[in-house]
């Protein structure tokens, strides 16, 4: 590494240097987050559809496999998947606005990337480090409700603006809940930081983990998650029995696998922040021997596949909500619910010392 | 010119080319998209100056709640230009005198020699592990503590006029209600009558 930046110093300079070093090591590592992050998408919907599959007493995709070996049957599929759309034309309608229905997928994915920067894989493996990193995920995410608007608006369909405008009015409603909830978060953590967040659940066990003190948070975050991804029992955005396909009924090809992408790797963030603010992130559920002996990132992925497997199995499980009944559920339950649980957390965290710790059983504050 | 001039000087480009976008663009979805690539750069700059608290507000309200619902609203909007022009040179006066005074304000600030600038010295740029967050919330409840308060109710009042002046109940409307369906139970709806198995002749 330090070989590296001297050769960059020596090339160009002892100003330019350092920053075109910098540079390059960020591009290094974003790469080393975006690709194994697509990889996990193309499996997450392989994985998606062997376990609704199954759930089904089906079988699921068994035929696409490497090099002919019958083990790996099925595990081609996505490669094949990805291949094939590749291969499509992109169709654009032709009362369609050109330039806003290309930009619609980009404007969609970007953001559900950019979010990424912020994550600590574990307590060093990290690309930004900075200081209100919840805030910077909370901004992102709300960036990416407007590849929706717009993919329904440039369409030029009445299918695809319904989705739109459902879509819109869902994630930000879900939202305000979401925003409580990390709310309740950082009120536990003292930090906007996610790394701090991560060891401010340090303790014994996974009884120190911040979703026993924040139980209604967490599930209200679960699921504002599920709902902000429009994955079902919330995907009134795409309601194929109502409007086809809601907000990209008019995509083919490869604009569409952006929108795809977008969506399960937004998934796999929502997952991923679950079991950092909650679950305890890299940190393992015992603090002993065989457990410490694995390593933080392992834990850490272990947790993110545990969530997943929620979000497929609600797939499996719930018919659609209705769209009067999700906006009930956003406003009038989860809103009340957080609200009420920050000021009692509030008035815990002011208690004096003494008083705390007179608390039965507790660890926690 | 070291890096981060260079990066100002772009941000600052997009910001003005899109600021006058949206004043010019014709339709007006694209002026409310421009308008939200001029926050995002706007927010950039404010990065720039180690404001990252405000800058990530600014994208997570303005960008991420408020420009939904404009863009929401302008889309289902059919807009008439002509009909929009016919006020043009009524109200041209009022957008002269404010751009005027736009005009003066910058002039103070770029010529701040005339007016004083130099007691008004450069911050010190702040530590790395200087967190703009805590400072902030930190003065917003100790000094300023009755001025947030007051904007806070100020908002509520808002919120709550607007509520109320829109809010109307319909009673020729049929809706269902969710929660009164939610609380349906089984034994609402159905009542299980015993029937005992007719015989065979």
């Amino acid at each position: 590494m330090e070989y590296i930046q001297q050769q960059f110093v020596q090339i160009f300079g002892t100003e330019w240097g350092a920053m075109l070093f910098s540079l390059a090591t960020n591009m290094t590592f974003i790469f080393a987050i975006v690709i194994p992050l697509l990889l996990g998408v193309a499996y997450l919907t392989f994985a998606e559809r062997k376990i609704i599959a199954y759930m089904q007493i089906r079988v699921g995709p068994n035929r696409v496999t490497f090099f002919g070996i019958p083990w790996l049957r099925g595990w081609g599929q996505p490669i094949a998947d990805a291949v094939k759309a590749i291969m499509k034309e992109i169709v654009i309608p032709t009362g369609a606005n050109k330039f806003l229905f290309i930009l619609a997928p980009v404007l969609t994915i970007m953001p559900a990337l950019a979010a990424w920067a912020v994550i600590p894989f574990s307590p060093e493996l990290v690309l930004a480090d900075i200081n209100a990193g919840l805030l910077y995920i909370l901004a992102m995410t709300s960036m990416g409700i407007y590849g929706v608007i717009i993919a329904g608006w440039a369409s030029n369909s009445k299918y695809a603006f319904l989705g739109a405008m459902r879509s819109a009015a869902q994630v930000v409603s879900y939202e305000l809940a979401m925003g409580f909830a990390l709310v309740c978060v950082l009120m536990m953590s003292q930090s906007l930081n996610l790394g701090d967040i991560v060891n401010g659940q340090q303790g014994n066990s996974l009884m120190n983990w911040y979703w026993i003190p924040l139980f209604p948070m967490f599930l209200i975050y679960l699921i504002s998650g599920v709902a902000e991804t429009n994955r079902a029992p919330f995907d009134v955005a795409e309601g194929e029995s109502e409007i086809v396909a809601g907000f990209h009924v008019d995509y083919s090809g490869m604009a569409f696998t952006v929108f795809f992408l977008a969506e399960y790797s937004n998934m796999i963030l929502v997952a991923t922040l679950t079991s950092l603010l909650f679950l305890g992130g890299w940190l393992p559920p015992v603090d002993m021997a065989p457990f410490t002996l694995i390593p933080g990132f392992i834990w850490l992925l272990l947790k993110i596949a545990f969530i997943l497997f929620f979000f497929l199995w609600f797939r499996a499980t719930f018919p659609r909500y209705r769209y009067d009944q999700i906006m009930r559920l956003g406003w009038k339950i989860f809103i009340p619910i957080t609200l009420v649980w920050i000021v009692l957390l509030g008035l815990i965290m002011q208690l004096p010392e003494s008083m705390r710790d007179t608390f039965p059983l507790n660890i926690w504050f | 010119m070291n890096f981060q001039d260079i990066i100002f000087y772009i941000f600052a480009a997009i910001l003005v080319a899109s600021a006058l976008g949206v004043i010019t663009a014709r339709n007006p979805v694209y002026s409310a998209l421009l308008l939200v690539l001029a926050f995002v750069t706007c927010a950039g700059l404010w990065l720039l100056l180690e404001a990252e608290f405000l800058a990530i507000t600014l994208v997570l309200v303005y960008v991420g709640a408020v420009m939904v619902l404009f863009l929401f609203v302008v889309m289902m909007l059919d807009i008439n230009l002509d009909q929009l022009r016919e006020g043009f040179w009524r109200w041209f006066p009022f957008g002269a005198i404010i751009a005027l005074v736009m005009v003066a304000e910058i002039a103070m600030v770029l010529m701040g020699k005339h007016f004083g600038l130099e007691e008004m010295p450069t911050p010190e740029p702040q530590a790395a592990d200087y967190s703009n967050t805590k400072e902030l919330g930190r003065l917003i409840y100790t000094e300023y503590v009755y001025a947030f308060e007051l904007a806070a109710v100020l908002l509520l009042v808002a919120m709550v006029a607007a509520i109320a002046l829109t809010l109307r109940h319909r009673e020729d409307k049929k809706s269902p209600n969710p929660s009164r369906q939610v609380k349906v139970r089984k034994e609402d709806r159905i009542r299980v009558v015993a029937m005992p198995s007719e015989k065979k002749e």
